[in-house]
């Protein structure tokens, strides 16, 4: 195994005619943990993911490998293992699309069934990969990465088309890689997907950064808040009113700016409420990332192109969150 | 040692996708059709001028010799074939954008094309071979069976043999070019088809018509390639009497054109961003 090397991204700027897709952006991404590169679509993940893969050449600043460009990196593949979009020749077999680009990078064809066996395809390795489903492309695409037992892993969207096993499974691999040391920096557009796979975070909005930190640094910038519901709406209201509490209303109850939920209780108790919920909205972290990628986007410059405008978290409007989906981090009802 | 590297993985490309062995039969299948059919024909013509000459069909002039006319088929009809597939090699990783992982395991992108060019140079000429197999088992089997002289004998026939591969290598390459120059495959694809069907016959029947023209004719890329062969039903068909390039001017011809394109696209489409 390669040793894992930090990826440097110094003020790194792309402009595509008119429109900026990374402005100025700078972070670094440390072996031994998973980080997860997040923001909404059409961020710029994807053209800085490009940039540092040496398939787009940035406007200005650098993309590296601890100080190398991946063009000047000796052996590549055995450097860093690349997923990107999950795109191959339909009419060519697993096994013949991994030793294709195993030869191309001087790798021992003999490394292909042991990729296969690792993402879990090896049954389907002489199926045509035009019949695969999508999340068969993306172990696929990961048996990719693993070919040259590389220290750098570097996923776009990864989780995108999974199913809950292929989540499950995917979590366990990424943070088996990390604790390897190996560098694991796994781009999404969904906090909610990767919230139980990454240790440290680097969102970017509009092509610029506007956080970069642990998981837990960002839960704290999110105050928890507390849901409470009753038969009857209207006394509720009322007594939360009355016991000088801020909610919004939402399907399922009141969303309450309080983080006890004693307090909560306690009001309605002395409102004579009866109450069908209350509970603490345990996970603010989702809130916290809309809230930093923030402000309904008009337009979306750069990687417009994956995932449908319907899934996009930036489309939610950051004030008002939907009461019975995003926010019930714990559950992760996607 | 990069290169060779490239140049394996191009060759597992190829020959790991069923497109290679679908044009092979096509070509086998129209020469042996071409080349054979035709071969019976004027082979029966041949051999009962009265017959002939009662239903209307003229021979042949007499001093054309039949069989490196029947053998040529291979190239002079056949060269469509390494030209779409050497196409098809550049334009399907921009179709099904492999180019992503191509270039993450071989970054020099000039290594990569440069590999395409020499793999698909091959791959010309190994439908060449098949075409020639084809056109000479079927034409000769024609002429043997009514007693005319099949050509075998001589080494002139095997000469011609030997440039036709050559020039379907070189097809192959012309092929690369193209691609990487128009890489959407649709239109490349429309581009072959339009230009080796239609409108490469009719600017050389049009440049025959004038001296001047016909000058600048020769160095079009079917008569370049006719020139190189040899042979060319098209020289007798249609446009006898028009004097064509020296065969290895046709050569050079054709390797001009592989490269020219080639280093073109190398310069633009190739280096463009990967997205």
């Amino acid at each position: 195994m390669a040793d894992g090397i930090p990826i440097e991204i110094t003020g790194l700027s792309k402009h595509f005619g008119a429109v900026t897709a990374v402005d100025d952006l700078s972070f670094t991404v440390e072996p031994g943990r998973v980080t997860g590169f997040l923001g909404p679509n059409g961020a710029g993940k994807t053209t800085t993911l490009r940039v540092l893969l040496g398939l787009v050449r940035a406007s200005s600043g650098t993309a590296t490998f601890g100080g190398t460009p991946y063009h000047a990196l000796p052996r590549p593949l055995e450097t860093v293992g690349a997923a990107l979009d999950a795109n191959f020749h339909p009419g060519r077999t697993a096994r013949n699309h991994l030793r294709v680009y195993a030869t191309a990078a001087g790798l021992p064809s003999a490394r292909v069934p042991v990729v296969l066996e690792q993402v879990g395809l090896a049954e389907f390795a002489e199926r045509r990969v035009g019949g695969y489903s999508l999340g068969m492309r993306q172990r696929l695409a990961l048996a990719y990465t693993l070919l040259g037992d590389p220290g750098v892993f570097v996923l776009d969207e990864p989780i995108n088309g999974l199913d809950p096993e292929g989540i499950r499974w995917i979590r366990v691999f990424l943070q088996t890689l990390a604790r390897e040391g190996r560098t694991v920096l796994v781009s999404s557009h969904l906090l909610s997907e990767v919230q139980q796979s990454v240790d440290e975070v680097v969102i970017i909005s509009r092509g610029r950064l506007v956080k970069r930190g642990t998981l837990a640094s960002l839960e704290l910038d999110s105050a928890p808040r507390t849901i409470v519901d009753s038969p009857d709406r209207t006394a509720l209201a009322t007594a939360l009113d009355s016991a000088g509490l801020e909610y919004d209303a939402g399907r399922s109850g009141f969303i309450v700016d309080e983080p006890d939920p004693g307090r909560v209780g306690h009001a309605a108790f002395v409102g004579g409420v009866e109450l069908s919920a209350l509970h603490r909205l345990k996970s603010g972290l989702e809130e916290s990332f809309l809230s930093l990628v923030g402000e309904a986007p008009d337009e979306s410059p750069g990687d417009a192109s994956n995932g449908s405008p319907g899934d996009d978290p930036a489309e939610a409007p950051a004030a008002a969150p939907p009461v019975d989906e995003a926010p019930a981090g714990e559950e992760d009802a996607r | 040692m990069s290169f060779f590297r490239a140049l394996g993985a191009e060759f597992q490309k190829l020959l790991t996708t069923r497109m290679w062995w679908l044009l092979a039969i096509l070509l086998a299948a129209y020469v042996a059709f071409m080349a054979g059919g035709l071969g019976a024909l004027f082979s029966w013509l041949g051999a009962n001028p009265d017959a002939a000459a009662e239903s209307g069909s003229a021979p042949l002039p007499a001093d054309v010799e039949l069989a490196p006319l029947l053998y040529s088929f291979a190239s002079s009809i056949g060269y469509v074939f390494p030209l779409l597939l050497g196409a098809l090699a550049v334009t399907s990783e921009f179709r099904h954008k492999t180019l992503t992982p191509t270039f993450l395991a071989e970054p020099h992108r000039t290594v990569v094309l440069s590999a395409k060019l020499v793999s698909q140079l091959v791959a010309g000429a190994v439908l060449g071979a098949i075409g020639y197999a084809v056109s000479v088992g079927s034409a000769a089997t024609a002429l043997a069976g009514f007693g005319l002289e099949t050509g075998l004998d001589s080494s002139d026939t095997w000469a011609l043999i030997g440039r036709g591969i050559l020039a379907m290598a070189l097809w192959g390459g012309i092929g690369v070019g193209l691609g990487v120059l128009v890489t959407n495959q649709v239109a490349a694809v429309v581009i072959v088809i339009a230009f080796t069907q239609f409108l490469e016959p009719i600017l050389r029947f049009a440049a025959s018509l004038n001296d001047v023209t016909a000058t600048v004719g020769r160095y079009l890329p079917g008569a370049a390639s006719d020139a190189l062969v040899g042979a060319s039903f098209y020289t007798v068909a249609a446009f006898g009497g028009t004097e064509t390039l020296d065969w290895w001017q046709g050569g050079l011809v054709l390797l001009g054109i592989a490269l020219v394109t080639t280093a073109i696209g190398a310069a633009t489409t190739w280096r463009r961003d990967v997205s």
